[in-house]
């Protein structure tokens, strides 16, 4: 190895200071000015922002248009709710289990959750098997592209199906809710409601790095070079499957991630917070704030979050429309997200008129640098 | 492993009933730049496509003792046998190094992969320096120029240390200055490395190879040195039409003008 240092780190100290600023942001200015409820609506807003990140690693840098991510979300948020549903149960068996049938026993299944040492195993364990499954036999089979898209998206349909024709094993369309304890937390306290959020956005801030660190690692590099030119990185002797499903497997790790914080933190989890529109939602999110660059999946979420939970409320046929309109000016004018934005101006500034702006990948080779 | 050679036996390639390669054997030997020529649809890139795992093929392709046909891609290019593509087929959006960068990892542990890179391997030096690419370094490969990219491909095959280099085509759109380049490069490494190039340049053939496979509707039409090659009348006909015997004595005297006369008949 020779000194030569080739490339500028002076981005990944921008990138760095950058996930620094949102720490602060997060973790201290956020607790100090916001009211309780806002801080629960951020935490909420953190949560989809975990699974944007992952999201932005698999389709952003990946090109995996991962449109199923509700099953992830679903595997952390029902391993969770269980286990708090089992928490505030106490000896007795769950309340809605034993609503149809009083001398219904506790779903085998159901058993282990009352650990909180196997719940939390399960909630980074579930989605690392059954992405890691899934992902093999995917990219081996070499389906990718819509066909991909589909079946995820099929799968998250099946899923949300499957919890709402159980009722009495996972609630059904009701859900998991009610939840009184949190690890031995009472839930109901507000000191307690400010700890949760902050898990929750120190999670973030950790999975930020996580992918602060991929990208700028070798394995980013070949990530992206897998998702330009498949093809070729075979012929560089390397198996693409297998840089695919890493980043699969990853971006299913966060999505369960955020949908365990979610469940303390909204209270209730139902088939519809992890099926199909719930996990398109997450993937307009990521367009939204730009799928390939380092911030962009986690502020467009956080955006539609906030969004979704304003106008959303006060507005919601009106919100419908809005968040359709913006996807369709973010696609048609702003092809790589908000994010891409600065790197635009700054383009237009340096080079003015004759120059036509320059290719959408840009900013994305900015980062990959960093 | 220096000095296995690549032993192609009664290769066959179908594409649902259409024969594109019927039968071909040829083999190739470090030291020697190898050249496998013939008309458009020939079956050239077929052959490559078959032996490096891309299309299946039936008969046989050896890489010294080891069957080649049958594995899968990446696990070919572990074996040492690299190739380059018809259009040139670099990271656009990587820079030089980058591009040279992924070509290296092949024999990196994945552990390494997850780290950033911090200098620029030896390997990789060496090289940019035999490919005249060492100035461009922080330059995307998508800006460079034609002739830089298929030299970013050949340095990419050596920074992977291929053991075989299939080239198809590596000359085409380059300018004469730059052939020639590309040439001596090619003689270069060729002198560890087999080297197994598909033309359609028949000056550039006759300048540089040492022997010739010629190829016509997926069968060898002809094999030997430049000269050989060049004397068979069966050559001649393919190349020239009936007027073969006519045109035969001028192919020997005004190279440049019947390379001339190829490409148009060619394109
Ligand atoms: N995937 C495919 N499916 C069907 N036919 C194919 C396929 N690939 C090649 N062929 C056919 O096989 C024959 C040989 O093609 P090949 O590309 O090997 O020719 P070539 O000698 O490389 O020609 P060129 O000089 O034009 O590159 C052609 O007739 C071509 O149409
Ligand atoms: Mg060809």
């Amino acid at each position: 190895m020779t000194k030569l240092k080739p490339l500028p780190s002076l981005r990944g100290i921008a990138a760095l200071s950058g996930i620094a600023m949102f720490a602060v942001l997060l973790l201290a200015v956020a607790p100090a000015v916001l009211s309780d409820h806002w801080l629960n609506n951020l935490g909420k807003y953190c949560c989809w922002a975990i699974a944007a990140v992952g999201i932005g690693l698999a389709w952003g840098r990946g090109g995996m248009l991962v449109m199923g991510q509700g099953v992830f979300f679903a595997l952390g948020a029902y391993a969770m709710a269980m286990h708090l549903t089992l928490e505030t149960a106490g000896d007795r068996v769950p309340g809605f289990m034993v609503l149809y049938d009083p001398l219904a026993p506790l779903p085998a299944f159901w058993e282990p959750f009352r650990s909180a040492g196997f719940t939390l195993a399960a909630i980074v364990v579930l989605p690392v098997v059954a992405a890691g499954i899934l992902g093999y036999a995917l990219f081996k089979r070499r389906v990718k592209g819509a066909y991909f898209a589909i079946l995820t998206q099929a799968l998250a349909v099946a899923l949300a199906t499957l919890i709402s024709s159980t009722i009495r094993e996972t609630g059904g369309d009701t859900g998991l809710s009610d939840f009184k304890f949190f690890f031995g937390f009472v839930l109901n306290d507000p000191a307690n409601k400010v700890m949760v959020y902050l898990i929750a956005a120190a999670l973030l801030i950790v999975c930020l790095l996580a992918v602060w660190q991929f990208y700028r690692s070798r394995f980013g590099e070949l990530l992206v070079a897998t998702r330009d030119a498949e093809e070729r990185v075979r012929f560089l002797g390397y198996d693409p499957a297998n840089i695919k499903l890493v980043a699969f497997v990853v971006s299913a790790l966060m999505a369960s991630i955020g949908g365990a914080m979610f469940v303390p933190i909204v209270g209730i989890i139902t088939p519809a917070e992890i099926g199909a529109a719930a996990s398109i939602l997450m993937i307009a999110g990521v367009a939204f704030g730009g799928r390939a660059s380092l911030f962009g999946p986690a502020l467009g979420a956080m955006a539609v979050g906030w969004g979704q939970s304003s106008l959303g409320s006060t507005w919601p046929d009106g919100w419908t429309y809005i968040l359709g309109l913006l996807f369709v000016v973010v696609i048609l004018f702003l092809p790589s997200g908000l994010s891409s934005l600065p790197a635009r101006f700054a383009a237009i500034r340096r080079r003015p008129a004759e120059q036509p702006t320059p290719p959408i990948t840009a900013a994305e080779l900015e980062e990959v640098r960093a | 492993m220096t000095g296995a050679s690549l032993v192609v036996t009664d290769l066959h390639v179908e594409f649902s009933g259409f024969v594109a390669v019927g039968g071909v054997s040829f083999d190739a030997h470090p030291g020697e730049v190898r050249f496998l020529i013939g008309p458009n649809g020939a079956g050239k890139t077929t052959c490559i496509d078959a032996i490096t795992g891309l299309t299946r093929g039936t008969g046989s392709a050896r890489l010294g003792e080891t069957e080649l046909l049958g594995k899968q891609v990446h696990k070919i290019v572990r074996l040492g046998v690299g190739r380059t593509f018809q259009t040139a087929s670099v990271f656009d959006e990587l820079t030089v190094l980058q591009n040279l960068d992924i070509a290296a990892g092949l024999h990196r542990s994945s552990v390494s992969l997850l780290r950033a890179r911090r200098g620029v391997d030896p390997s990789i030096e060496q090289a940019l320096e035999e490919t005249g690419l060492a100035g461009e370094l922080a330059t995307p490969a998508g800006i460079l120029s034609h002739g830089q990219k298929q030299w970013l491909e050949i340095a990419m095959l050596l920074v992977q240390d291929a053991k075989v280099l299939l080239l198809d085509e590596p000359v085409a759109g380059m300018s004469h200055d730059e052939r020639t380049a590309t040439g001596d490069l090619l003689q270069r490494i060729a002198v560890k490395r087999i080297v197994l190039v598909v033309e359609h340049d028949m000056d550039f053939m006759r300048r540089f190879a040492t022997r010739v496979t010629v190829l016509h509707q997926g069968k060898v039409l002809s094999q030997g040195t430049v000269a050989e090659v060049q004397a068979d009348p069966k050559v001649q006909e393919v190349y020239l039409g009936t007027a073969g015997a006519a045109t035969a004595a001028a192919m020997a005297v005004v190279p440049e003008a019947v390379a001339e006369t190829l490409k148009l008949t060619e394109d």
